[in-house]
């Protein structure tokens, strides 16, 4: 139902200023295809600045790209970008303009700018309301609610209006767990029902394993992998990470355990390896036995994470993604 | 997290695609004009009770405090008039170019504009319904400016009712700049600055009387656009107004309302879409 082809934009080089810095000129999205297919959820995955935001922005018709096309049910958005407010609901990281209303008035005003008639808005309003349990806190003001509650807020605003596509940039963010039961509820039922589909930006990794069909996973603008997470997880399959806590610092005159060092990401007391299935059970045999086991605080065995897939797909300097 | 396996939509899914694939879909509804400024407008308003009232008060005890200042230095006549006038115009100014250009200049820069941007809401509406909004924050304070100004320098009540037609056409002149100042801003802060200097201007070439002032300041006077509110409701305290001069001064405020909310609708398109 949307199809990105060769998508690409540079952000200009700034020339310094006092007090700012100049910055080189940054292509943000190189080259980008995608095929989501309808009524599923997409994830697009990365780090911050991995060029997450400026692609949905080339997708919601709020920037224009260099080159590159996209289509969304049969509309050129690049062409058109008015036609994408009439497709999709977007619901930004930004609540500024929602934030002064109450969450009852922001969702009716959002219906109403999405072209439906006031008792229309008002019935929906109440609908969507009730199923995201906003009900009790519908006449208090954004402002004055909870980061995850006005979130929440937002997210119903999207919802009122009916749209085929849905784009969430980071919709759970600061949310307890109740308040994204709901959302994703929300988000199935309407899929189930309408086929509506999802594109969602998040650097959650627990939270994308759990609730996408697919994944892009995006590094400096390109996307380097685009699968099921299961298919990615595959990918590196061949791998296991052991991660092992010492009590103060490693033995390193176990010579094991030396031979092991150069191999591992150290962090403070923490060392993390990714290793085959068989050297993993022969580096737990050696820590947990012998003169190592007295210096060990505790070990775990984990089978990969789209962390570990983005890491092993040699994304940026090894940094990884956000994992809350 | 997901209720519904994945699994199980994939294959619908692929179902519904079949059916859809060539024809391009059809578009949701656009939002007309009217109904979307109207909604815009109600959502303003009732900002108003987050948000504005604490200003509305200063804008009110500011042109108050100046009519109080400027009773020991003008002396009636001429002069007392053109001081309640411009200090009633002053709230207009204060609320619908400072505080709105501000506003915008906020919304802009932290990508509220977003929200507005990806609904299918004619620009018009958002720029109008907003500077209709804070052009009627301002009736409240004027009205009371107006009022209290006529006790104060024994000017008559009889013509107030003029303001009817000076609040919304000082208001669309003074709220269509402040929204372009905002939308055209390229930093917060600037937009603010703008504002600010706007309404100085509005401040100390609106009700300082115009006699006393220097060629240069008279004509800085005649291009900004509240002066012009300001001598329609002027004329209105005289024994005999002159009501063509009256209509000429607001026809002016109506122009410049016209091309000012032009320039904010079409800043307001350029700062959506970046």
């Amino acid at each position: 139902m949307c199809a990105v082809r060769g998508l690409t934009k540079t952000y200009p080089a700034v020339r310094g200023r006092r007090g700012t810095p100049a910055t080189p000129e940054v292509r943000a999205t190189d080259d980008v295809r995608l095929d989501i297919r309808r009524g599923e959820i997409f994830g697009l995955l990365g780090p911050n600045g991995a060029g997450k935001t400026t692609l949905v922005r080339q997708l919601t018709g709020l920037m224009r790209p260099d080159s590159g096309s996209v289509e969304i049910l049969g509309h050129d958005i690049v062409r058109h970008p008015d036609r994408a407010s009439r497709i999709l609901a977007y619901l930004g990281q930004e609540s500024t303009a929602l934030d002064e209303l109450t969450v009852s008035l922001a969702a009716e005003t959002t219906g109403r700018l999405r072209g439906l008639e006031a008792r229309k808005a008002r019935a929906e309003r109440d609908a969507v309301l009730e199923e995201l349990g906003l009900t009790p806190i519908a006449g208090r003001p954004l402002k004055k609610l909870s980061g995850g509650q006005r979130r929440l807020a937002c997210f119903a605003s999207a919802l009122v209006g009916e749209r085929p596509l849905l784009v969430l940039d980071e919709p759970t963010t600061a949310m307890d767990p109740v308040a994204r039961r709901a959302v994703w509820s929300a988000v199935d039922r309407r899929r189930a029902e309408r086929g509506t589909t999802v594109l969602l930006v998040t650097h959650n990794v627990i939270e994308a394993e759990t609730v996408l069909d697919r994944v892009a996973v995006l590094d400096q603008g390109r996307v380097i992998a685009c699968d099921t997470p299961t298919g990615l997880k595959e990918q590196v399959a061949g791998e296991v990470r052991v991660d092992l806590v010492w009590r103060e610092a490693a033995p390193l005159h176990v010579p094991e355990v030396a031979a092991l060092q150069e191999r591992a990401v150290a962090a403070g007391r923490r060392w993390t390896l990714r290793l085959a299935p068989e050297e993993a059970r022969a580096v737990v045999a050696t820590v947990t036995g012998g003169a190592a086991f007295a210096a060990l605080d505790d070990f775990t065995l984990a089978t990969p994470s789209l962390e570990d897939v983005y890491l092993a797909l040699g994304g940026a300097a090894q940094q990884g993604l956000v994992k809350a | 997290m997901s209720v519904v396996p994945a699994e199980v939509l994939q294959g619908g899914a692929a179902a519904v695609e079949e059916t859809g694939r060539d024809a391009a879909a059809e578009l949701g509804p656009r939002a007309r004009l009217w109904p979307s400024l109207v909604a815009v407008y109600r959502a303003q308003l009732s900002r108003a009770r987050v948000a504005r009232i604490p200003l509305l008060f200063v804008a009110t005890f500011q042109s108050i405090g100046i009519m109080i200042l400027m009773r020991g230095v003008v002396d009636g006549g001429g002069e007392a008039r053109s001081v309640v006038a411009g200090a009633s115009v002053l709230v207009v100014a204060f609320v619908a170019l400072n505080l709105l250009a501000q506003y915008f200049g906020q919304l802009r820069a932290s990508g509220g504009l977003d929200h507005y941007a990806t609904l299918p809401v004619p620009p018009a509406a958002v720029v109008l319904g907003a500077a209709g909004a804070y052009a009627s924050f301002t009736v409240p304070g004027t009205v009371v400016t107006a009022v209290f100004g006529c006790v104060l320098f024994g000017l008559p009540l009889a013509h107030l009712w003029v303001l009817v037609a000076v609040i919304p056409l000082a208001g669309a002149a003074l709220a269509g700049l402040g929204a372009a100042l905002g939308l055209l801003a390229p930093r917060p802060e600037l937009a603010t600055l703008l504002g600010q200097l706007g309404m100085s201007a509005a401040l100390l070439l609106g009700v300082l009387p115009a006699d006393r002032m220097p060629e240069v300041v008279r004509f800085a006077r005649d291009l900004l656009p509240s002066t012009y509110g300001v001598e329609a409701f002027a004329r209105t305290f005289g024994p005999h107004p002159d009501w063509a001069f009256v209509l000429g001064d607001l026809a002016v405020c109506a122009c410049v309302g016209v091309i000012s909310l032009a320039v904010a609708t079409w800043a307001y398109r350029r700062a959506a879409v970046r």
